[in-house]
Parts: structure tokens; sequence; C-alpha cells
């Protein structure tokens, strides 16, 4: 996006869409569902910007993605019943270390599968689109069975640190802990992408070869060694974004993976494939967008994130942010 | 001259051999073998040889990965089985319930091609995972029309009902029962879509989805508006696929989402045809029968194993009879891998 002019429709799109929505409720609830909303999207970003950027570098669409999400919900689960002392204890520190923890773990987990998962499979499959789609989508039944396999095929629970239970009282209304704690590392994450996508020497490199590869390979630079850095920031991502999201529904079941898949297809699709920024504008609406009509009209939560991206594919059907190369 | 198969020869001995003896059995099936379950299951080939079919005219033929078949599959099955279970029983309805489900399959396939193919193609596997996922869940939802989970259960016309006699003396030892007739409808059906399916890949139109597989950019070139072509061929491959749920339901007597919508459904057909070859019929004919019949030995087999292996840690988990999709999971990467022609493409190419 930098180095264009801005495209102003777009970027008002999610300001836009919650101004909309505030006249429809009461003050209270609007401020309780668009925090509600902001937190999902920014688990879903978590989960999103791994597959945008793998897809933006090396036209890589992994079907596979969403396995690394469960498998980082499955771990928040392990993770967070081992630490049980931590979770329930009544202190603060010792909660958002059982959190980090979790998070921890499971972003290594999740980052070590990814890159077992780039050099066994998509490795050798590269530029072969359709070899690459039906590959994926074999790897991510493999990898949601084994996970089935070791957790066995029970919904878990799990246990949400003390401290970030409850809500707190912002402006009269009731804003849930844990849904702060989610925005705050979303947007987090968020910056530090920013900051190493455009300050740093390897964020240059990535955005140069999102832009044209062949000639950053040109220039001598290995892409492929910094694709399996992407590859395996970006499963890592996804390992986080599984266990924020275990914790937030304070559940695990076998569904998670297939349920994330989609969201986080809609996503991307709405931002437009390969847009780190796209993502996160497509993650945030796609969070408000189930809050508001979940809130509204229930019955029609179901449908509405796949109206949202057929609304938006046909305004611009390449995405909101769509890449400037074909 | 008539050339029932279009002209396209099976291309290799042992393909023709394979296709004649499945040809045989399944037409010969319940005079060579006396029980129902070997007829629910030589039907069960006849619909899904229908339905991979349908599904190679866009994966194997047009190049584009759809991931929603199973739910044109369903729409089909649910389009039969809404009328006969909603006291409406009768060959008007079977017939209206056929049409109504292909032409909806149709519709939905145009659209979402319309809207996913116009920039490109991953996007329609993108989103047609996403509607497909929204019909799974809308068919559980929507309990007054499909039946929720437990799907619908519905009496089919007199001719098809088991206790309907056609002929009062047997043929062959066989009596000639309502089960004896659905299962030659299913058959004479099946034959009929795959024979009209060779038609259209080997005529003009099917020559240009072949070029647009090959190099879209190039068939745009030479005029093709390739976004055109693949939107008919999606939308055909979804009106068969229908046309396969709706016997599927005639043989089940019951629709359900598991049995026509999940995405277990979805991998046997991807596994189907990727087995026996994307690209040619023939292929997605044998990787039918391949994985029907695998699939009837493989849960009892998966059973054996984890009992020999009880006490071993872990393993038997992975062996477990409810852990079979991860067995054809990893049967479909390695398949890509290693036979990325599939059987038909491999012997094909070896026989010249």
């Amino acid at each position: 996006m930098s180095g264009r002019n801005p495209d102003w429709a777009a970027l008002a799109l999610v300001p836009v869409l919650a101004i909309l929505a505030l006249p429809l409720m009461d003050v209270r609830s609007w401020v309780a569902l668009t925090a509600a909303g902001a937190a999902m999207g920014m688990m879903l970003f978590l989960m999103a910007s791994g597959l945008t950027l793998i897809f933006g570098l090396m036209d890589v669409l992994n079907f596979a993605h969403g396995a690394f999400v469960t498998l980082g919900a499955y771990l928040a689960a392990t993770v967070l019943g081992a630490l049980a002392g931590w979770v329930g204890a009544d202190a603060l520190v010792a909660n958002l270390a059982a959190l980090a923890a979790a998070v921890a773990v499971g972003a290594v987990a999740s980052g070590a599968a990814g890159l077992l998962f780039e050099r066994l499979i998509i490795r050798r499959v590269y530029g072969a689109h359709l070899q690459q789609i039906l590959i994926t989508v074999g790897g991510m039944i493999v990898g949601e069975q084994l996970i089935l396999a070791a957790w066995g095929a029970q919904p878990l629970q799990v246990a949400k640190p003390a401290a970030l239970r409850g809500s707190v009282i912002i402006g009269g209304a009731a804003v849930e802990k844990y849904r702060l704690v989610a925005m705050a590392l979303g947007v987090a994450v968020f910056a530090l992408m920013q900051v190493a996508l455009n300050r740093t020497r390897i964020g240059l490199l990535v955005r140069a070869g999102v832009e044209n590869r062949e000639m950053v390979e040109a220039l001598g630079y290995r892409i492929r060694r910094l694709f399996v850095g992407v590859f395996v920031a970006g499963t890592a991502l996804a390992g986080i974004g599984g266990v924020m999201w275990a914790v937030y529904q304070e559940m695990v079941t076998a569904a998670i993976g297939a349920d994330m898949t989609i969201l986080v297809f809609i996503v991307v699709i709405i931002g437009g494939l390969g847009s780190v920024g796209g993502c996160f504008a497509g993650a945030v609406l796609v969070g408000l967008v189930a809050n508001y009509v979940g809130f509204l009209a229930p019955k029609l939560a179901l449908g509405s994130n796949i109206a949202l991206m057929v609304l938006v594919l046909l305004w611009r059907p390449r995405g909101l942010f769509p890449l400037a190369r074909a | 001259m008539i050339r029932p198969l279009s002209g396209d020869r099976p291309g290799h001995p042992l393909v023709a051999a394979l296709l004649l003896v499945l040809l045989a059995v399944l037409a010969a099936e319940p005079f060579l073998i006396a029980g129902a379950k070997p007829m629910a299951a030589a039907a069960r080939i006849c619909i899904l040889v229908a339905l991979a079919g349908s599904y190679d005219i866009v994966l194997g033929y047009t190049g584009i990965v759809s991931l929603a078949h199973a739910m044109f599959f369903a729409f089909g099955a649910y389009g039969v089985a809404i009328p006969l279970a909603n006291g409406w029983i009768g060959w008007d309805a079977v017939a209206v319930g056929m049409a109504g489900g292909a032409a909806f399959a149709a519709v939905v396939a145009a659209l979402v091609a319309l809207l996913s193919l116009r920039v490109q193609a991953i996007f329609f596997s993108m989103i047609t995972l996403a509607v497909a996922s929204l019909a799974q869940v809308l068919a559980t939802q929507l309990r007054g029309v499909t039946g929720g989970e437990d799907g619908l259960s519905f009496p089919v016309p007199e001719a098809l009902s088991p206790s309907f006699r056609l002929l009062h003396e047997r043929v062959l030892g066989v009596r000639v029962d309502g089960r004896l007739v659905t299962y030659y409808l299913i058959f004479a059906a099946s034959l009929a879509l795959f024979l009209l399916m060779l038609r259209i890949v080997n005529s003009p139109f099917g020559r240009v989805l072949q070029a647009i597989r090959e190099n879209a950019f190039r068939a745009e070139a030479l005029g093709y508006r390739v976004i055109v072509y693949r939107t008919l061929a999606s939308a055909i491959a979804a009106a068969i696929a229908a046309l396969a749920g709706g016997l599927m339901a005639l043989q089940l007597h019951y629709t359900g989402p598991d049995a026509t919508l999940s995405f277990s459904v979805m991998v046997d057909v991807l596994l189907m045809v990727v087995i026996g070859g994307m690209g040619t019929l023939y292929g997605a004919a044998l990787g039918a029968a391949v994985i029907v019949l695998a699939e009837y030995y493989l849960q009892p087999g998966l059973r054996a194993v984890a009992d020999t292996l009880a006490g071993v840690p872990l393993l038997p988990a992975l062996f477990d009879p409810d852990r079979w999709l991860l067995w054809l999971g990893v049967l479909f990467v390695v398949i890509v891998y290693f036979l990325p022609a599939g059987i038909v493409g491999s012997l094909r190419r070896r026989g010249g």
C-alpha cells in the first residue's frame, strides 16, 4: 500500500460499518459488540496474516493452514491444564505467565510443524497450482486426523486464567477483559509486522519478493530460504491464533480447524490475497459483522460472513487492498 | 454411425480390460453375488462413477479445484428426498426432484463461478469451500425442510420398494423385486450419464476446456472467453452431480448430511478422481470402484491392525477404525506425489 495513494473508500469501510451499526442498537451494546468484534478480528488476523504473506511471497495457498490453528488450540488445552496452579492463582503475573507459556508453546510447536510441512510437502510442488491445492488439502486431512489421534475426539475444556475472566466497565458497557488482551496482542503483532516489513532488510526483501520474485532472485537473493522463514513465522502465528481462540472459547473441538479455515479464507479474500494491511482490515470487518449480525438478527449470523465476502467481491473483485502485480 | 464412447478410447489394453470387467460385473451383479449388501455396494459404485466423472469435468478437464462438489450431490439428494418425505410419492415427484435439484445446483455453481473465477482460479477453491460449509450448516439448521442432523427417510414409488414384485417367477434364481428394479434403474442412469459426459468432454466444447486447463491465457488470446467456459463446465458438472445425488436418495431411501454433504464425501470424490487419473473419465470410473471397495475393507482392516497392536503405546490410536480418514488422506498425498497422472494416465503414457 505504501507509495501509492491511499484507497480511501476501502480504508473507510471499517469505521463506516461501525458508525452505521450505532443507530441500530443502544450505545452500551454497541461498545460491547464493537469490542467483541475487534477482539475476534485480532485473533483472526493472527491466524490469517501468515497465510496471506505465504501466498504473496510464493504463490502458495496453504489449505492446511487451519491444521496449525488446531494444533495451537489443542496445545493450549494441554499447557493450561498442566499449569492449573498458575491459571487458578490469584495473581496477575502467574496468570499472564500461564497464558504466555501457552502462546510460546503453541508458536514453537506450530512453527516446527510448519517447517516440517514445508520441507516434506510444499517444497516439491512449487509452481504447480493444482497439485499444491490437492496436496495441502491432503495435508489438512492428515494433520487434523493426527491431532485427533493424539488428543481424542472429545471436546476439551480450556481454563481461562483467573485474572482474565470477567469484564471491566468502559463507559457503562461491560467489556470482557480477555478481549482486551486479545486486541492488545493482535495490534502488537500487526505493529511488529509493519515494522519488520517496512524497516528491516529482511522485510524489504519480503516486500520486494511479493512484488516481483524473479527480480529479487536475479539480484542474487535466495528467495526460497526467505520463504521458509516466512512460512515458519506464518504457521507459528496460526498456532498463536489457535491458542488465543481456544482460551477465548474456553473449549476446543475437532471442528475448530475447519471453522477457522473458512473464516481465515474469507478474511484474506476480503483483504486481497497477499496483502497484510488488507488482512488486518478484513479480519476486523469479519469480526464486527459477525458480532453485529449475531446481535441484531441471530438467524442470519450463519451466512453473514459469506454475504460480506460476496458484497466485497462484487464491489472489488480482487479484494479491498489487492497486490499491485497481476 | 453411433459412437457410444464418442471416439475416446481407453488407450491401453489393461485400462480397456479393467473397464470391461467393471462394466460386466456391474451389469450382472445381482446374478453373480447374492445378497443385499453386495448389491448396495454395486449401486454405490454406479452412483459414484457418475459423481466422480462429473467432478473430473471440473478438476481434470477444466483444471479448477472445486471443494463444493459434495454440496451439489446433496442438492440432488435433497431434491428427491424433500417431495417424497412430504407425502408426494410418485414418479412425477422423483422427476421434479431430480430436475429441481439439478437446476438449483447448476445455478448455484454458475453464481459461485462467476463471482470467484473472474479474478483467479484459486479464489474458486476457497469460495467453494466456504459455500459448502454454509450449506452444511444450513442443512443441519433448517430442520423443518432437511430433517437436520437426522436427515430424511422417505418411501419411494411402489415399483422401487422392496415388497414390489415385477415377475412372480425367479429369473436365474433371483427374485425380481423392487430392489432389483432400483439397481438396474441406477445402473442404466449412471451408464447414460457416463456416456453423456464422454460426449461432453470429447466435443469441441470439451476441447476448449482442455485448452484452458493447459494454458488459460493462450485460450483467451485465441478468442475463447475463459470465464464463460469455466462457468459452464462448473454448472454442467454440478447438474450431473445433483442427478447422481438423486439416484443416491432412491438407493438409500434416505438423505442426510453425513451421507451426502460432509467433507468426507468430498474427500472420497477427490481421491477417486486423483487415483484413477485426472482428465480421463475412465480413470474416475475405475477410481470410484477402487475407493468403494477399499472403504468396505478399510475399517475392518484397521480394527484388526489396532487389535494386534493393543498394548503398544500410541500406535493403536493411529489405527483406530475412526481414523480411517487419516489413511485415506495419507494415500491421497502419496498418490498426488508419486502417481500424479493416476492409474489411467500412467498406463496410457506407458502404452503410448
